[in-house]
C-alpha cells in the first residue's frame, strides 16, 4: 500500500464518522437539550478538522503508540442491544459482588436498567447520563464538557460528538458514601466492528467522600473500540477514590481520557488496572487547581501476547502547596509493549509544590518492550519534584537466594513478580477492591508463571 | 554570657516557648531536659536564628549584645554554635571545604586573617586526631551517606573546629548506643573551658553521667518548671516526666 | 532572605567578559548560501574532488530539507526563523604569508587568545596541553605538533588533515554523523570550514590533553567546525574544547559536528567548556549553539566519555551521544548547563545500546537563573541485541529565582529484558534548611549558595582534567557572581 492510499483510508474513516453523526442527528436519537446538541456539533466539527493523531513525525503525544489500526477502521455505532443484553455469567465475571452499593451497567454504551441496582441514597445522584440529560439536571450542564479538551484531543472530540449515554454521579456537599459506586461498561460481539463512546461525569461536592469503580469488560475474540471520556470534579475538601479496571478482550481497542479537577484541600486517589485490550491508551489529566490539593495516582499493567498499553499521565500543579504522588508499575510478558509518559507541570507561582513520579517495569520475556518518559516542566523555583524510573528483568541474586532456600525456579519467579506488584496491591485501601485486584493479578501471573503447586 | 528573659516564640500560629528565663555564665554547662514536644529544639533554633521561628516577646543578650536581630551567620560569627539534632546532608560539598568556608567567615568577621588550605588542614587534622576520628571523613560530602552516629560525631567535630564560645547541643545523644554516647561526651568535654559554655539539650539523663552539668533545667510545655543541680537529672529520670507535667498543669490552672 | 535575592539577582545579570572584537583582516565569503559558496570554501581549502562532491551532496540534502521546511522544532527553545542567506559561511583571518611557525601568527590573534587565557606560546603553555586554535573558520595554530608526531599521533586542523591524511578522513568523516543525520549536520557538512582532527595509533596513550579553542570573531559570520577523533585499538586520548565570541547584537550561528570513533579497548575523553556570548540582559544577540556530537564505540571494551560545562550561548541545542556497538563498551555523559539572562538550553545525551554488556551513565545538572530556560533531554535506547545492558541516569535541576524554568524530558526505550536501567531526578531550589545549616557554621547566604551549587555540580567537574576543572569552577563562579571568599 502506498502512503496516499493509506491516507485516503484515514480520510474515508473520517467521512464515515461524519455520515454516522449526520444520521444520528437526523434520526433525532438524542432528545436532550439544545446545549448538548450544540456541544456535539462543535465537537464533531473539531474532530473532522483534527482527524486521528496518526502522524509518525513530530507527534510527541503518540510517539510510542501507533493508532492507525483505529484510524483506518470504520467502526460502527452498535444497535441497541437485545434483551437480555448480557448473560448472568458475563455479568458475574465483572460485577463487584454484594457490596450493597449502586451499580450502573452499560452494554455497548447504553444503560441497562434491569441489570443495574440503585439503592436510594438521599441527595446523591447515581444515574445514566441519558437520563440526567433529559431530566435536565443543572449540575450536568454546569460541568459536562467543561474540562475534557475537545480542541486539541481528537478522541475527546469524537467521544463528545457521539455523546449520548454514560454515567452521572453527584455526591453533594458533606455527604459520605460508604459503599462504592460501580460503573460497569460491557461491550458485546457483533457482526461488524463497533465503537462505543461512554461518557462519565463525577461531581463530588465540598467535603464529600466517595469511591467510584469503573470497569470495562467485553468478550475476547471480537474487535471493538471503546472511546471513553470521564470528567471528575473533586470539590473543596472532598476525598474521591477513583478506581478503573480495563479487562476487555485481547482484540479490543481501548482509549480513555479522564480529566480531573482537584479543588482546595481536596484529595483525589486513583488506581488504574490494565489487563486487557490489544491496544489500550489511558490519558489521565489531573489539574491541581487550588491550594493544598493532593493526588495519588497509581497504575498497574500486566501485559502479555502482543498487547500494547500506553499510560499518559499529566499532572498540572497550577496552585501553591499542591502535592502529587504517582506510582505506575508494569509486568510485561510475551511480545507486549508498555508505554509510560508522565508529565508534571508546575506553573509559575505554584510555590511549595511537592511532586513525585515513579514508573517501573519488569520484563519477563526477551521480546517485551518498555518505553518510559517521565518528564518535568517546572516554572517555579520553590518546589520539590522527584522522579524515578527503572526497567529490567528479575534480580538474579534474589532469584538465587530464594532457590537456595528450597523454592523451585518458577515459584521463586512468581514470588518475586508478586513482590514487585505487591506495593500497589497492598496500597489499595478498600479491602473489597484489594482482594479483587489481588485475585485478578494472581490469575494473570499464574497463567504466565504457573500456579502455587510449583512451590517446592 | 547568655541572658534570656521572658522569651516567647511561635512557629506558624502556635506558641511553643511561653516565657523562658535562663542565664549562662562562662565555664558553665547547663542541661535542659524535657519530654518530646516541650520546646527544647525550638529554644535551640530560636537562639541560632532559624527562619520561621518567630520571637513574640522577651529578649536575649549574648556577650552583652542583643542576639535577636542578628542573622544566623552573624550569631555563628559571634561564637554561637548549634549542634543539630538532625544534621543535614549537603551533597557534593566536602566537609573540609565546608568548614574552611565557615571558619574563614568567622575569622573575617573578627578581623582575623583567613586560613589558607594548609593552615586550615593542620587545624582540622589536629581536631580529628583529638576526637580519634577517621581522617577520611573530612574528604566526604557533608553528612552524605553518614550513619546517625557519624552525623552526631561530625557535629562534635565541627564544634571542635569552630571553637565556639557558646555551644548549644541539641540531643547529641539521641539514637546513639552507650559506647557512642561516651565517645560523644568525651568530645564535648574536651571543648569545655573556663571561657566558654555549653547548653546541652537532652531527653535522657544518661549523657549527663559523662558530661556533668552545673545546672539542670526541666522544660515542660514551653516553660522551665524546675532548675537545680546535677542531682535533679537523676530525680527526673527516676520519676519520669509525667509527674512534672502534671505539676506544671496544676501550676498553670491555679496560676 | 534578602541576601539570597541579591545573590539570585547578581547571577541573573552578570555580564560577559570575553566580548571584545579583534581587529584583523579577514578573508570572507560573500553572504549567503549557494552551491558557489560551497565551491568557494572547498577551493579556498584546496580540497580534492571527493571532498567537494561530499560537500555538494550535503548541500543538496540541506536545501531539500529547507524546502520541505524540515527544521528541527522539537526542542524546548524559541527563536525567530534563521535567514540562512544572511550568514557569512566563511571568514578567515588573512595570513600575511604562509604560516610556518607560531611566531608568524598575527600578533593580534595571539593577544586575543592571551586575553582569553589560552596560551599558544610554548613557554606559557600549561604543561601537558597541546592546543589547536580555531579563529572564526580556520585553525590558526597547533602547538606541540612534533612531540605528538613522535608518537604517531596526528593532531592538526581538519583542513590540513584533508590535505595530508585524505584516506583517514575519507574513511571516517561522516561515518558517525552522516550528512543526512539532521538539518544542522547537513549544513555543517556542506560548509564546514575547519576544525580539529586527531588520530591516535594503536596502543598509544596520548600524553597531553589535546585542546582546541574556538572563537567567533567576525560579525554576521557563522562557525561550522568539524572535529573528528579516531582512537585505534588500545589507545587513549583526552580532548578539550573551549569556546568564546565577541558581543554582537545579531545572533550568530554555530553549527558544529564532532565525530568520535573508538576501536577495541580504546578510550576517548571529550570535554567541552562552552562560554559563547550569551546575548545581553534583554536577550539580544548571542550565539545559537546548534551542535551534533556523537561517538561510536566500535570496538569491544571501548569507552567514550563526554563532559560538558555549558555556561554560554543564547541557545544551546546539543546532545553528545554514544553508539555502544562493541560488546562491553562504555558511554558516559556528564553535563552542567547554566542558563541565565534570557538563555535557553535544550541539551542532554543519547545512549544507544547495541552490543552485549554495554554500559552507560548520564549525569546531567541543570541550573536556571534569571529568565533562563534549561531543559534536559535524553534518550537511552536498548536494542534487542544488547543483552545485559546497563544504564544509570541522573538529571537534576536547580532553580535560582522565580522567573526561570527547568525541564526534564528523559526517554527510555527498552527492547531487551536483560537490561537494567535506573533513572532518577530531582528539581528544587537550594533548600532553606541547608542554607540555615551553612549560616549556622558562619557562611554568608551568598557563600552558602555558591558552595551548595558547586557541590551540586561536583560530580561533573571531577570528570574534567584537573586544570580545566579549576577553570570550570571559576567560570561557573564568575557566571554566578557573589561568590565564595
Amino acid at each position: 500500500m502506498t502512503l496516499s492510499t493509506l491516507v485516503a483510508e484515514e480520510q474515508e474513516v473520517l467521512e464515515h464518522y461524519l455520515r454516522a453523526f449526520g444520521a444520528l442527528e437526523r434520526n433525532g436519537a438524542a432528545r436532550d437539550g439544545s446545549w448538548v446538541a450544540a456541544l456535539r456539533r462543535s465537537a464533531m466539527a473539531r474532530f473532522s478538522r483534527l482527524g486521528f493523531p496518526t502522524a509518525r513525525r513530530g507527534n510527541e503525544e503518540w510517539k510510542y503508540t501507533d493508532i492507525r489500526p483505529i484510524a483506518r477502521r470504520p467502526f460502527q455505532l452498535p444497535l441497541p442491544p437485545g434483551s437480555p443484553a448480557v448473560g448472568a455469567a458475563e455479568l458475574a465475571a465483572f460485577a463487584l459482588g454484594p457490596t450493597g452499593g449502586s451499580r450502573l451497567v452499560f452494554v455497548d454504551g447504553r444503560y441497562q436498567e434491569q441489570l443495574s441496582s440503585r439503592p436510594s441514597l438521599p441527595g446523591v445522584s447515581v444515574l445514566s447520563l441519558a437520563e440526567a440529560l433529559t431530566s435536565g439536571a443543572d449540575t450536568v450542564q454546569e460541568h459536562l464538557g467543561r474540562y475534557a479538551d475537545c480542541d486539541t484531543h481528537a478522541f475527546t472530540a469524537l467521544n463528545t460528538a457521539f455523546l449520548h449515554d454514560g454515567a452521572f454521579v453527584h455526591i453533594p456537599q458533606g455527604t459520605t458514601l460508604d459503599k462504592p459506586v460501580h460503573l460497569l461498561f460491557l461491550s458485546t460481539a457483533h457482526a461488524q466492528d463497533t465503537a462505543t463512546h461512554p461518557r462519565v461525569l463525577i461531581v463530588a461536592g465540598e467535603g464529600a467522600r466517595a469511591t467510584v469503580v469503573e470497569t470495562y469488560g467485553g468478550p475476547s475474540g471480537a474487535d471493538y473500540f471503546t472511546n471513553a471520556v470521564a470528567e471528575v470534579v473533586v470539590g473543596p475538601g472532598a476525598d474521591l477514590t477513583y478506581y478503573k479496571e480495563q479487562r476487555q478482550g485481547e482484540r479490543a481497542f481501548h482509549v480513555t481520557t479522564t480529566q480531573v479537577v482537584v479543588g482546595r484541600e481536596a484529595t483525589f486517589s486513583s488506581f488504574n488496572l490494565d489487563l486487557g485490550g490489544a491496544l489500550a491508551r489511558n490519558n489521565l489529566n489531573v489539574a491541581m487547581d487550588d491550594e493544598r490539593g493532593a493526588c495519588a495516582l497509581r497504575g498497574l499493567y500486566l501485559m502479555g501476547g502482543a498487547q500494547h498499553v500506553d499510560n499518559q499521565v499529566i499532572i498540572e500543579h497550577a496552585r501553591p502547596y499542591t502535592t502529587s504522588r504517582e506510582l505506575y508499575k508494569g509486568v510485561l510478558n510475551g511480545r507486549s509493549r508498555a508505554v509510560f509518559h508522565g508529565s508534571i507541570i508546575v506553573h509559575k507561582g505554584a510555590r511549595k509544590v511537592d511532586a513525585e513520579q515513579v514508573d517501573k517495569n519488569l520484563l519477563l520475556s526477551d521480546e517485551a518492550e518498555a518505553d518510559t518518559k517521565p518528564a518535568f516542566w517546572i516554572y517555579c523555583d520553590d518546589v520539590k519534584c522527584r522522579h524515578g524510573a527503572a526497567c529490567g528483568q528479575m534480580d538474579e541474586n534474589a532469584l538465587f537466594y530464594l532457590r537456595s532456600r528450597g523454592l523451585t525456579e518458577p515459584a521463586a519467579r512468581r514470588l518475586l513478580t508478586r513482590a514487585f506488584v505487591s506495593e500497589l496491591v497492598e496500597g489499595i485501601a478498600s479491602e473489597t477492591l484489594r482482594d479483587r485486584v489481588d485475585g485478578l493479578v494472581e490469575a494473570r501471573l499464574s497463567s504466565w508463571l504457573g500456579d502455587d503447586e510449583a512451590v517446592g | 554570657m547568655l541572658e534570656i528573659r521572658n522569651l516567647h516564640a511561635s512557629v506558624g500560629e502556635v506558641e511553643i516557648l511561653k516565657g523562658i528565663d535562663l542565664q549562662v555564665k562562662p565555664g558553665e554547662v547547663h542541661a535542659i531536659m524535657g519530654p518530646n514536644g516541650s520546646g527544647k529544639s525550638t529554644l535551640a533554633y530560636v537562639l541560632a536564628g532559624k527562619p520561621g521561628y518567630v520571637v513574640t516577646a522577651g529578649e536575649v543578650t549574648f556577650l552583652g549584645k542583643d542576639l535577636l536581630p542578628m542573622k544566623p551567620e552573624d550569631r555563628a560569627r559571634a561564637g554561637l554554635f548549634l549542634s543539630f539534632q538532625h544534621p543535614l546532608e549537603i551533597p557534593g560539598v566536602r566537609l573540609d571545604q565546608f568548614l574552611r568556608a565557615g571558619i574563614n567567615g568567622i575569622r573575617k568577621s573578627r578581623g582575623l586573617e583567613e586560613l589558607d588550605v594548609l593552615k586550615f588542614d593542620r587545624h582540622l587534622v589536629k581536631k580529628v586526631q583529638l576526637l580519634e576520628m577517621d581522617q577520611g571523613l573530612v574528604r566526604r560530602s557533608v553528612n552524605e551517606g553518614f550513619s546517625g552516629g557519624e552525623r552526631k560525631r561530625n557535629e562534635v567535630l565541627q564544634m571542635a573546629v569552630l571553637e565556639p564560645t557558646l555551644a548549644i547541643l541539641d540531643e547529641p545523644d539521641s539514637g546513639l548506643d552507650i559506647d557512642a554516647v561516651q565517645e560523644a561526651a568525651k568530645g564535648i568535654n574536651q571543648q569545655r573551658g573556663p571561657e566558654n559554655a555549653t547548653i546541652l539539650i537532652t531527653h535522657y539523663q544518661r549523657i549527663l553521667n559523662y558530661v556533668v552539668p552545673d545546672v539542670v533545667h526541666v522544660l515542660i510545655n514551653g516553660r522551665i518548671v524546675r532548675s537545680g543541680g546535677k542531682e535533679l537529672a537523676l530525680e527526673v529520670e527516676a520519676q519520669g516526666y509525667e509527674e512534672l507535667q502534671e505539676a506544671e498543669a496544676t501550676l498553670r490552672s491555679s496560676g | 532572605m534578602t541576601g539570597t535575592n541579591q545573590y539570585v539577582k547578581d547571577v541573573a545579570t552578570r555580564g560577559y567578559q570575553y566580548g571584545f572584537v579583534t581587529d584583523v583582516e579577514t578573508d570572507v565569503a560573500p553572504r549567503g548560501l549557494h552551491e558557489e559558496t560551497v565551491r568557494f570554501i572547498s577551493a579556498k581549502k584546496k580540497e580534492t574532488d571527493w571532498m567537494l562532491e561530499w560537500r555538494l551532496k550535503a548541500y543538496r540534502y540541506f536545501v531539500s530539507l529547507l524546502k520541505k521546511d524540515q527544521l528541527p522544532r522539537w526542542a524546548n527553545v524559541k527563536y525567530p526563523p534563521i535567514d540562512f542567506q544572511d550568514i557569512i559561511y566563511y571568514a578567515a583571518p588573512r595570513p600575511r604569508k604562509q604560516l610556518s611557525s607560531l611566531q608568524e601568527v598575527d600578533p593580534e590573534i595571539l593577544r586575543t587568545y592571551e586575553k582569553l587565557g589560552i596560551p599558544l606560546e610554548e613557554q606559557k603553555r600549561l604543561a601537558g596541553v597541546a592546543v589547536d586554535a580555531v579563529f572564526d573558520s580556520v585553525s590558526v595554530a597547533t602547538t606541540y605538533k612534533e612531540e605528538l608526531a613522535k608518537r604517531g599521533i596526528i593532531f592538526c586542523s581538519m583542513s590540513e588533515a584533508i590535505q595530508q591524511h585524505p584516506d583517514l578522513v575519507q574513511r571516517y568523516l561522516g561515518s558517525v554523523v552522516p550528512y543526512t543525520d539532521n538539518f544542522y549536520a547537513a549544513l555543517n557538512s556542506a560548509v564546514f570550514s575547519d576544525g580539529s582532527f586527531c588520530y591516535v595509533p594503536q596502543g598509544v596513550r596520548c600524553p597531553y590533553e589535546l585542546t582546541t579553542y574556538f572563537r567567533i570573531n567576525t560579525e554576521g559570520s557563522g562557525q561550522f567546525e568539524r572535529t573528528l577523533i579516531v582512537a585505534e585499538a588500545g589507545s587513549y586520548v583526552s580532548y578539550l574544547e573551549g569556546c568564546s565570541a565577541p558581543m554582537f547584537d545579531t545572533n550568530q550561528l554555530h553549527a558544529a559536528v564532532v565525530e568520535l570513533v573508538a576501536m577495541e579497548n580504546a578510550e576517548i575523553k571529550y570535554s567541552t567548556i562552552q562560554n559563547w556570548y550569551p546575548g545581553d540582559e534583554q536577550g539580544k544577540g548571542g550565539i545559537y549553539n546548534f551542535v551534533t556530537k556523537r561517538g561510536k564505540c566500535l570496538g569491544k571494551n571501548s569507552k567514550i566519555s563526554w563532559t560538558q560545562v555549558e555556561t554560554g550561548a543564547a541557545i544551546t541545542w546539543k546532545y553528545p551521544s554514544v553508539i555502544l556497538q562493541g560488546d562491553n563498551s562504555v558511554g558516559e555523559f556528564y553535563s552542567v548547563a547554566l542558563t541565565k539572562g534570557y538563555q535557553q538550553a535544550d541539551t542532554g545525551s543519547k545512549m544507544t545500546h547495541m552490543g552485549r554488556n554495554t554500559r552507560s551513565r548520564i549525569i546531567a545538572k541543570t541550573i536556571s537563573a534569571g529568565h533562563g530556560s534549561g531543559t534536559y533531554r535524553g534518550l537511552v535506547r536498548v536494542m534487542p541485541t544488547a543483552s545485559n545492558a546497563r544504564n544509570f541516569t541522573q538529571c537534576d535541576s536547580l532553580l535560582l529565582g522565580d522567573q526561570c524554568g527547568a525541564h526534564t524530558t528523559p526517554y527510555v526505550e527498552v527492547r531487551n529484558n536483560t537490561a537494567h536501567l535506573e533513572h532518577e531526578a530531582f528539581t528544587s531550589r537550594v533548600s532553606e534548611e541547608q542554607l540555615f545549616y551553612c549560616n549556622q557554621r558562619g557562611l554568608s547566604p551568598e557563600a552558602a549558595q555558591a558552595l551548595i551549587i558547586n557541590g551540586f555540580c561536583k560530580e561533573v567537574f571531577k570528570q574534567l582534567p584537573f586544570e580545566f576543572a579549576v577553570e570550570a569552577t571559576r567560570l561557573l563562579e564568575a557566571n554566578l557572581e557573589g561568590v565564595v571568599g
